[in-house]
């Protein structure tokens, strides 16, 4: 294999710059100690970072922890049959069914909140943690099912065999062999729905009632009336924590193979 | 074949597949089937929505040129975007591809992590950098590229900017996952037999990798013609896009029906791009895909 050459590297220099700026620029400004926005160059100051600690962030902070953590366990939760069933049954309709699973992939956010916000406000829903959950079930579960699937095809069925031949119930085998198999792709899976609802703005605008309103809703909020560094710090925290479950993300599967589905349409 | 065990019943599939059967029925299609049936309602100031199966909202949205240049806007700057990231996206895959192993696993990091933090973040990051007194500014200034703050909030190229940004990686990525598959045998055929580095790049690296380019193209496309937080932030009111109109008509006009119909509207022609788009690569690059 060939080496690049000195422009392709300048190229990639750059490449890695346009995508670390804006990352990096909200980490920096989130330490300035003045009252707008600014680089740090007159000291660095934690005055922002403390200021989170009495703001409204803290509350929408745990609102998206309570809502990302439900709805990722639920989404595991339901994807796991669904995909014993397809990886181990042939049956009339698979086919169909894994498309209808992965299809929210497929369906815009705007769209999906716009549709949602008339779903619930009909059904009595709107504004609690119920409607919200449900909905961030639906555009996570694409992202728990590939994982799942992706674990249960990949392992060894010789062993799933050799148990059941010896006498082991169905479930027993489930239960001793093959969950304990496919846990790390769940775990995987789990995360990674996690940070997808965590992050969800486009169609939770939508559907989170005040009392319900996650963390990025309240960013936004923020953002359209005006930008400060106390938001800039609530974004630096948040990289820092993205940072952090970036680096286990990697260990269990590897990036690149997590991300696939989520561009795939 | 139920290969699992003999006493498999036919049933337990379906039974398996019942519980993200029923959340996807209730929460996704009902839903969708609802504000379509919303888009046919009529709304006044004075009455609110009126039920009914009225085709007013397509004709207003298929007729008023307000929405054709909304339309038109979300569109070509989706189409700008798409070509942007492919032009930066696809050289960066194969430099990545041809990096060391640990070098190239370190930066596939660095390029496919930002996907991890949240979007408003990222935008975040653009306003502060694009601000009158923003970083870019300053330095243009100090450079003497410019002799005074160029305004880039609330223009398209910002919003063009920010948006390439947020979905550039997922253009690399798919370039990257065809990269992996290409034989590098191959390519040093081509450079034993006497082609330069430029033409087994041209005619052995980039016909292979022409369906990741295409599939990535087709994902930036879409995902920036509905985007929603970037185009609101950057672009503001003054630079509307479609999801940006479609939240103002629910949210501040609570005219729900209008709103229901441009979403619809967005949802088909996004639809029918993509639909189309791979009709015509599939016929294009059948031999690719097979």
């Amino acid at each position: 294999m060939t080496r690049n050459g000195p422009w392709a590297l300048v190229f990639h220099g750059l490449f890695v710059a346009f995508i670390l700026a804006p990352l990096v620029v909200v980490c920096l400004v989130a330490f300035t100690p003045e009252g707008y926005l600014s680089l740090p160059t007159r000291g660095v100051s934690l005055r922002w970072f403390r200021a989170i600690l009495g703001s409204d962030f803290i509350p929408a902070f745990y609102n998206s922890m309570i809502v990302a953590t439900a709805a990722a366990s639920i989404a595991l939760l339901v994807s796991v049959p669904a995909a014993l069933a397809t990886a181990r049954y042939q049956f009339a309709g698979r086919d169909a069914l894994t498309a209808f699973f992965l299809s929210p992939l497929m369906v815009p956010h705007i769209v999906l909140g716009v549709a949602l916000l008339k779903f619930l406000s009909e059904i009595g829903l709107s504004g609690n943690y119920f409607g919200l959950v449900f909905a961030h079930v639906v555009i996570i579960l694409p992202f728990t099912l590939r994982l799942a699937l992706a674990a249960l095809v990949g392992m060894d069925r010789a062993v799933e065999w050799a148990a059941w031949s010896l006498g082991a119930s169905q479930t027993t085998v489930f239960r001793r062999i093959t969950l304990p198999l496919i846990v790390p792709g769940l775990a995987g899976g789990w995360l990674i729905a996690f940070i997808q609802s965590f992050d969800e703005l486009t169609m939770t605008v939508f559907v989170a009632s005040p009392s319900t309103m996650t963390l990025p809703v309240r960013m936004f909020n923020h953002v359209t009336d005006n930008i400060d560094p106390l938001v800039a710090a609530v974004s630096a925290a948040l990289i820092f924590l993205t940072v952090i479950l970036m680096f286990i993300l990697d260990r269990f599967c590897g990036l690149d193979r997590l991300l696939a589905g989520k561009g795939a349409r | 074949m139920a290969e699992r065990s003999p006493t498999s019943h036919s049933l337990t599939p379906y039974g398996l597949s019942a519980p993200a059967f029923i959340v996807c029925a209730v929460f996704l299609a009902a839903p969708l089937i609802m504000v379509l049936a919303l888009s046919f309602n009529t709304f006044t100031m004075a009455t609110g929505i009126q039920p009914g199966f009225r085709l007013d909202n397509y004709i207003e949205v298929l007729t008023d040129d307000y929405f054709h240049l909304i339309f038109a806007r979300t569109f070509g700057m989706a189409l700008l975007i798409a070509l942007i990231a492919a032009l930066i996206g696809t050289p960066e895959a194969y430099i990545l591809h041809r990096m060391a192993p640990a070098w190239r696993s370190a930066f596939l990091l660095v390029i496919l992590g930002p996907l991890l933090v949240s979007v408003l973040v990222r935008t975040l990051g653009w306003a502060v950098l694009l601000g009158r007194n923003g970083i870019v500014n300053s330095a243009l200034v100090a450079l003497g590229l410019a002799d005074r703050p160029v305004e880039f909030m609330y223009t398209m190229t910002g919003v063009i900017v920010a948006l390439v940004h947020v979905l550039v990686p997922f253009h690399v990525l798919a370039v990257w996952a065809s990269l992996r598959r290409l034989d590098p045998a191959v390519e040093a055929a081509g450079l034993s037999l006497g082609a330069s580095q430029f033409t087994v790049l041209r005619r052995i690296v980039v016909p292979q990798i022409m369906p990741g380019i295409l599939s990535g193209s087709l994902i930036v496309f879409t995902l920036a013609a509905s985007a929603f937080a970037t185009p609101s932030i950057i672009g503001g009111r003054r630079l509307k896009v479609v999801a940006v109109t479609a939240y103002d008509e629910f949210l501040n006009s609570q005219n729900w029906p209008l709103g229901a119909a441009i979403v619809t509207v967005l949802l088909v022609a996004t639809v029918v791009i993509v639909l189309a788009y791979n009709r015509a690569v599939e016929r294009r690059y059948a031999q690719v895909f097979q």
